[in-house]
């Protein structure tokens, strides 16, 4: 039995939940029942067939695969049209993907009830929904080609995009796709069993990406360009809560190329006919900021404050047996805390959106946008036009590990606001530098656990408590109402309130802390520090009371987490946990459930100039059906690198200020190709539905590190960054 | 000043401000966008182009010291390493965003073009300016071999 109830999670569904809230989207989408002819898209004259809001299928015989979640690297465009084709029985050379326009009633994530990416979701809320799209879409050319042939639909054999009959028929889907359009869409067409996959779980599927993004023709939102478009960079204060008071533009207005200059809520924009007059234009502009509701304190007190309130308990997430009595009656008691920086996201393509006023007088924007229906109501409001007049093309990004979807959408704001406060006709971009997206907020937000844990006389675990103290960034905002019950925000305490481990006795809670700097998810969320501390500390208490790392998680694990068991078992083998290891190097292991999928891995760490040096990683992760197996080992490899970034590297601090420290890669320094692990990823074979993958690589990477430099030099890396110190080993 | 650029091969006539940056030309005035700004102060590698054949960063060479030089981007990179690299990096299927990969092509591509036979620690050394943030780096290296052995096959 669990130790710890389930927390509630609207974010991250249960197979359930999935299917229940899955139940109405899918009947939303499928009406009309009678399907309707498309005109546009592939061939000029002729029309497509689009069975429902996922699949167009074109005379010309290319298959248009729509894909409601934004493709920025986790490989939802590959992933969702697999389904699509899998249950077409298509040839994967005629399958096209594309963003899905934004529109929350047909592309909604069904726990959301809004078009949003997150909670490496995309998947887990697609498996169902695009397989029904495709075997809808197969049914009814089948239907078409039944009739145009006299034969019995039931005789028609699909292959690799080709129907065919005995009788000598033989037919591409374009042939079909006018005819196609007039039959009735079968309300619930079977779908294949494991054994029919001939496309999920191909090792060897090409990504439908990869060709576009290898020349330079992969269209991201920095690469649009519109007649008479401007360019605008803003001003940004250098403190969180301060407003402008004043500007002086002369200065700015006299650069060659700059157009105007304007106040709008985040700052001062400047609006030039190119880049570089933009970005001239803002180092001329002069501007006075009121910062007297400003944060003026450095990152060392905001850590000491939480720091200080972790000390006592906070508002209870979860409780268990007697914590105080446990405690008090243990033969040994370890007390540790950890403390976690402020972290960018810093994604490749710094922020950026493009806007322009649309003929029939609504707006038209580009936007890579990953909280898609918040971004479209934000528009249309500062536009102040109806939803309906506002066409916003979702856009492949580069890179967002979170930082694209704003509950204040102020990316969205920021460029509306510029566009009509420059008078709502010329076509603005709005370009964040990478100096306004690592000074500008929205960070992994500062956070502090504080850890206690008894072990009775034979080094068995009876206690663990755990308080955790930092800011919320659903707490004043919309999404309070699901995610912040009882004075918890659950996206703080997620992989601690619930945990692997069977304890009889705990106590984990929350204090939440707010300060003006803006903070939000950052790649696995709650997971990043929640991770981190749970699998340092389980380590720790394991090595008080002699156990072994793997077989003393093993034996602690709850039957809940057999499969979490499974990936640690798994990880294990492969890397050779127990064998003799070279001087100087040492292993180290965790394990992690994030987002419904299991990941365990296991590190060899050498310290190299008092840094941490991670040689190889070994990985292995069981995230249900693997539907592409080469997405799944490359988004392990991604978030161990992303991973091993933060933890050896990066913090956002602010000065005796309050002005952040940082500024570009430079100081806010990225991991690099030669300080990147080899990675070895193994891949549990699953039946149970598919999760996800995009995030689930990150949270076991820090604390199989720090694990590893604990054993080495015997100082367990407890404030993060590792490298503020300086390691013996 | 109107300046006359040699950009993949062919002669392009440009009237822009002397010290903007040749990135911000290619991409506002010539609109080759596969040359991305990552950092604009020469530290992720994402603008990378070549001049006269050396890989350089596009963000921080003022466009007026390039009258009469030969600019190669990665919409106009061919030959045999492109080739080579371009299909290594499908047969991994390397790119994950993809916003980097323009810059760690025309670097692969140079590297290869001095060394088709490169070490793991050859190919850390040329791919060190070239930040991934989705971190690709694994397959990068494995491509990278891979296009130097088929050059050499
Ligand atoms: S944009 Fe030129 S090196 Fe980063
Ligand atoms: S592929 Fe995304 S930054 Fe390299």
């Amino acid at each position: 039995m669990a130790p710890y109830d389930k927390p509630e999670t609207p974010i991250i569904a249960s197979r359930r939940d999935f299917l229940a809230g899955a139940a109405g989207l899918v009947i939303a989408v499928s009406l009309p029942v009678r399907a309707r002819a498309h005109k546009g898209g592939h061939g000029p004259s002729r029309a497509a067939f689009a069975p429902n809001a996922f699949v167009r299928v074109a005379p010309d015989n290319i298959i248009t695969v729509l894909i409601k979640n934004i493709e920025f690297g986790q490989g939802p465009w590959t992933g969702l049209a697999t389904l699509v084709a899998e249950e077409m029985d298509a040839d994967w050379g005629q399958i096209r993907a594309e963003h899905a326009p934004s529109n929350p009633a047909l592309y909604s994530d069904p726990m959301l009830g809004m078009q949003l990416t997150g909670g490496s979701a995309s998947m887990a809320t697609s498996y169902d929904l695009m397989r029904k799209a495709g075997a809808t879409a197969r049914a009814m050319l089948v239907a078409a080609a039944a009739k145009a042939w006299g034969v019995p639909a039931g005789e028609i054999a699909v292959d690799k995009g080709v129907l065919s009959h005995p009788a000598g028929h033989q037919g591409s889907f374009g042939d079909f796709a006018e005819a196609a359009a007039d039959e009735t869409a079968p309300e619930d067409p079977p779908l294949k069993t494991a054994d029919q996959f001939t496309f999920i779980g191909d090792e060897k599927l090409p990504k439908l990406d990869t060709a576009e993004k290898s020349n330079g023709a992969a269209e991201f939102t920095l690469d649009v360009y519109r007649g008479g478009m401007l360019t605008a960079v803003v001003a940004h204060p250098n403190r969180f809560g301060a407003t402008v008071a004043s500007f002086d533009d002369s200065a700015a207005r006299a650069v060659p190329g700059v157009v105007d200059v304007k106040q709008v809520s985040a700052g001062v924009a400047v609006l030039a006919e190119n880049t570089y007059a933009a970005l001239k234009g803002r180092k001329a502009l002069s501007v006075e900021w009121d910062e007297s509701a400003a944060e003026s304190r450095d990152t060392e007190t905001i850590l000491s404050e939480c720091e200080a309130a972790a000390q006592a308990r906070g508002a209870i997430a979860h409780e268990a047996g007697d914590v105080d009595d446990a405690l008090a009656n243990a033969e040994t008691v370890l007390e540790a805390d950890f403390l976690f920086p402020y972290l960018a996201h810093a994604p490749m393509e710094p922020l950026d959106a493009v806007i322009e006023r649309s003929a029939d007088g609504g707006v038209e924007a580009w936007i890579g946008s990953q909280g898609t229906t918040l971004d479209h109501q934000m528009i249309a409001n500062v536009c102040g036009v109806d939803l309906a007049q506002v066409k916003l093309h979702v856009m492949l990004a580069g890179g967002s590990f979170g930082r694209r979807a704003q509950m204040t959408s102020h990316l969205a704001q920021e460029a509306a606001e510029i566009f009509m406060a420059a008078g709502g006709d010329r076509a603005v971009k709005l370009m964040w530098t990478r100096e306004d997206d690592i000074r500008g907020g929205y960070y992994r937000p500062v956070t502090v656990h504080h850890l206690r844990g008894g072990l009775d006389a034979d080094g068995e675990i009876i206690a663990w408590e755990q308080t955790v103290a930092g800011q919320s960034f659903a707490a004043g905002t919309p999404f309070e109402a699901f995610m912040v019950r009882n004075g918890v925000d659950i996206m703080m305490v997620e992989g601690a309130s619930e945990t692997p481990y069977a304890v009889a006795n705990n106590a984990v809670s929350a204090h939440i802390i707010q300060n003006p700097v803006s903070t939000l998810w950052w790649r696995s969320v709650g997971h990043t520090h929640t991770g981190y501390a749970v699998e340092c500390f389980i380590d720790e208490l394991l090595e008080a009371g002699g156990k072994d790392p793997v077989a003393g998680r093993l034996a602690l694990m709850t039957d809940d987490y057999a499969r979490l068991a499974g990936t640690l078992e798994k990880a294990a083998e492969i890397a050779g946990w127990g064998r003799d290891m070279p001087e100087g190097r040492a292993l180290g292991v965790a394990s992690v459930k994030s987002f419904n999928s299991y990941v365990s891995q296991v590190a060899e760490v050498s310290i190299e100039g008092g840094v941490p040096r991670v040689h190889k990683v070994w990985c292995a992760v069981d995230c249900g059906v693997a539907v592409n197996p080469e997405i799944i080992r490359a988004q392990m490899e991604g978030g161990i690198g992303y991973a091993l970034s933060a933890i050896l590297f990066n913090e956002i601090t602010l000065d005796e200020t309050g002005a952040v420290e940082q500024s570009n890669f430079h100081d806010y320094r990225s991991l690099r190709i030669s300080e990147m692990p080899e990675v070895e990823v193994a891949i549990i074979a699953s039946d149970e539905a598919p999760t996800g993958v995009g995030e689930p690589g990150v949270p076991p990477l820090g604390p199989a590190v720090a694990n590893a430099v604990r054993r080495l030099t015997g100082a367990a890396p407890r404030r993060l960054p590792m490298i503020r110190n300086d390691f013996q080993a | 000043m109107a300046l006359t650029l040699k950009i993949n091969g062919k002669d392009r006539n440009v009237d822009v401000d002397g010290e903007t940056p040749l990135l911000w030309v290619l991409r506002d005035d010539l609109r080759l966008t596969g040359t991305k700004f990552g950092c604009g102060v020469a530290q992720c590698g994402a603008c990378t182009v070549y001049v006269n054949g050396q890989p350089r960063r596009s963000c921080v060479t003022p466009v007026e010291t390039l009258e009469g030089a030969e600019v190669t981007t990665i919409e106009g990179l061919e030959g045999r390493e492109a080739d080579a690299v371009r299909a290594a990096w499908a047969e991994y299927d390397t790119p994950q965003c993809g916003y980097c990969q323009s810059g760690q092509i025309m670097t692969a591509a140079a590297l290869l073009q001095r060394n088709p036979n490169p070490t793991d620690e050859d190919i850390d050394n040329a791919l060190a300016g070239n930040i991934c943030r989705c971190a690709t780096y694994v397959r990068i290296r494995k491509a990278v071999k891979a296009a130097g052995e088929r050059l050499e096959g």
